[in-house]
């Protein structure tokens, strides 16, 4: 198994609340991973561990067969890119300005930019559908916008992995199917690793290929999408009893709670 | 959807060495010409026949009072307002300036003990005033520093808490000190407080020129990372940003910078808030185009206002701080109510 990122034991407190109390689990290179679980059972606190963004574990987490802990964050950022659940500038930064960020990591000049970071921006804008909104001041821009501009920005870093912390919570249904069906796009097409935090169940089976449930800071299930989702585990999960429906279109399940 | 507004002039992405030595440029051959004009203009006339024609009292007139006076509103200037983009990306917050830490009134601190102490000597070239002025900027830079770091880390928050208390702490020092004063000293305070530019010779302008330019290099190494680490710190570090060095290091710069210039000129407002703003509205926040641009108009505005301070009512003069807040002010509304559609 061509293990990506492999964590073990891992925990993690805020002040004196422990919000991970011991994770393990392998991720492998190609996989489209959703991440499911409450409200507070540590969804985001995982993701932002493995983004590099929160130190002061316990436990190991490896990363490319390297402890996190050794990698800097520039070495870190040319091959794993993180998408906010949702982001606002200060300043009015472009669309363009903001998915020029992306190359930050793979500069080699100081000032300038080169023609080969302006050819990865235009492509990652082509491939989010964003390039119409380059000179658009970032924070005028519709939320649907503003992610998938997010998503470019992350796709400039040309990372093996995309962590997204639920990117689409403020999209609407026509926006979150547009947002998941890049993901699946750079999953079928250019093998990358995504690994994404959402709170619709029904979305994450739709696209993931392997759910991970968490609930307060433990695994509770792990497995394709058919595996998790029966009424047993989601009862565990969320505390809900639920109908299990096939998708008519054959993508897997459908859960509607009934209680 | 909604449809944002284009930035004006576009800005797509990418920065080429053509805008940015046309952007650039454009701005420091603006700073050129303001300080080659400038040193002409006062309340006596002098002409360059008599400037270049030996000891005549204009060659005095215009190379020991005046051309320093401009080159060193230059450098004050233009590290205000270099300070007052750090700052604001640093913390975060487009209403901070080089003075939200507390450099500036740890600076007058400094000045009013040796104002009060009666220490109005010249030690080296630079009067105590100043020596005094800049040991309150120093230690205050640390104070601040060492009150918000925790465990290696620099929370913004803390950093703002801690510049603003300490604001306030030396504020009311500073009002005993005044009360405690005589009336001689009490109008050197106030008039410290002002800010002006007359102080500085050529020997502070040499000593301190190579350290501001060196400072405003040293900042385009790092420039390209203020972009995400003025949006968000998770955002920069996940863009490989090492967020607490690049931090640290603009922290020190920016206040070093203000420290510096503030320990001869006094606290001189609004240059380090209005600059930026302008600069920013009309090119943009990359900070690879905001930093030397802010430098060079930021230099040509404070010569401006000290002309307009030395020669409105001459051969009287009024306090550059009065100029730089009646100027700017106005101008800075203005310019907010034709671009009110853009955040920032």
């Amino acid at each position: 198994m061509n293990s990506l990122f492999h964590i073990s034991n891992l925990q993690f407190a805020y002040s004196s609340s422990l919000v991970l109390r011991g994770l393990s689990t392998e991720i492998a290179a190609g996989e489209f991973v959703g991440l499911i679980g409450p409200n507070g059972a540590g969804k985001s606190t995982l993701l932002k561990i493995m983004a590099g963004l929160l130190r002061g574990y316990h436990g190991s987490v490896d990363f490319s067969g390297k402890s996190l802990s050794q990698w800097n964050s520039r070495d870190l950022a040319k091959r794993v890119a993180f998408v906010p659940q949702e982001t606002h500038m200060v300043f009015p930064f472009t669309a363009g300005e903001i998915v020029m960020m992306g190359r930050l990591p793979h500069r080699a000049g100081l000032v300038f930019d080169s023609p080969r970071d302006i050819d990865l921006t235009g492509e990652a804008m082509a491939l989010t559908d964003t390039a119409s909104l380059a000179s658009k001041i970032f924070n005028q821009l519709s939320g649907g916008e503003r992610q998938r501009v997010v998503l470019a920005s992350a796709l400039a870093q040309n990372p093996d992995v995309l962590l997204l912390d639920e990117p689409t919570v403020y999209l609407d249904l026509k926006h979150q199917m547009q947002f998941y069906d890049i993901l699946e796009r750079l999953n079928a097409e250019r093998r990358m690793t995504i690994i994404s935090v959402t709170h619709d169940v029904n979305l994450a089976a739709r696209y993931a290929r392997r759910m991970i449930a968490v609930r307060s800071g433990v695994f509770v299930a792990d497995g394709s999408p058919e595996e998790v989702l029966t009424p047993h585990h989601l009862y565990d999960i969320f505390e809900i009893t639920a109908t299990i429906l096939q998708r008519p279109d054959g993508r897997g399940s459908y859960i509607i709670p009934t209680a | 959807m909604a449809v944002g507004a284009t930035s004006f002039p576009q800005r797509n992405g990418g920065l080429s060495a053509a805008r940015f030595l046309g952007v650039v440029g454009l701005c420091a051959v603006f700073c050129l010409i303001v300080l080659l004009v400038t040193p002409w203009l006062g309340s006596t006339d002098v002409t360059w026949r008599n400037v270049l024609a030996g000891a005549s009292p204009d060659r005095e007139i215009f190379f020991v009072a005046r051309l320093p006076r401009v080159l060193f509103g230059a450098l004050v200037g233009g590290a205000l307002a270099t300070a007052g983009v750090l700052f604001q990306a640093i913390l975060r917050n487009s209403l901070a300036d080089p003075f939200t830490l507390g450099v500036s009134a740890g600076s007058s601190l400094g000045a009013f003990i040796a104002i009060w102490l009666g220490l109005e000597t010249v030690v080296a070239g630079i009067p105590t005033t100043s020596v005094a002025a800049f040991i309150g900027a120093f230690l205050t830079i640390l104070l601040v520093f060492f009150i918000a770091r925790t465990s290696g880390a620099i929370p913004t928050f803390t950093l703002i808490l801690a510049g603003v208390t300490l604001n306030f702490i030396f504020f009311a020092v500073m009002m005993f000190i005044h009360y405690a004063a005589n009336f001689n000293q009490s109008y050197l305070m106030t008039r410290w407080t002002m800010g002006a530019l007359d102080s500085a010779d050529m020997g502070t302008v040499l000593g301190a020129a190579p350290f501001v330019i060196g400072c405003l290099i040293g900042l385009m190494w790092i420039a390209a990372q203020l972009n995400p680490l003025s949006a968000g710190e998770d955002w920069a570090t996940s863009r490989g940003v090492d967020v607490r060095r690049v931090k640290t290091f603009c922290y020190f710069i920016a206040s070093i910078l203000t420290g510096a210039v503030t320990a001869f000129s006094g606290p001189i407002g609004f240059v380090g808030l209005i600059v930026p703003h302008t600069v920013r509205l009309v090119i943009g926040p990359d900070h690879r185009l905001l930093i030397p641009a802010s430098f060079f108009l930021g230099s040509a505005f404070l010569v401006l206002c000290d002309t307009a301070a030395r020669t409105i009512f001459a051969p009287t003069e009024i306090p550059v701080g009065v100029i730089t807040a009646l100027l700017g002010g106005p101008f800075f509304i203005a310019l907010l109510k034709r671009r009110r559609g853009d955040l920032w």
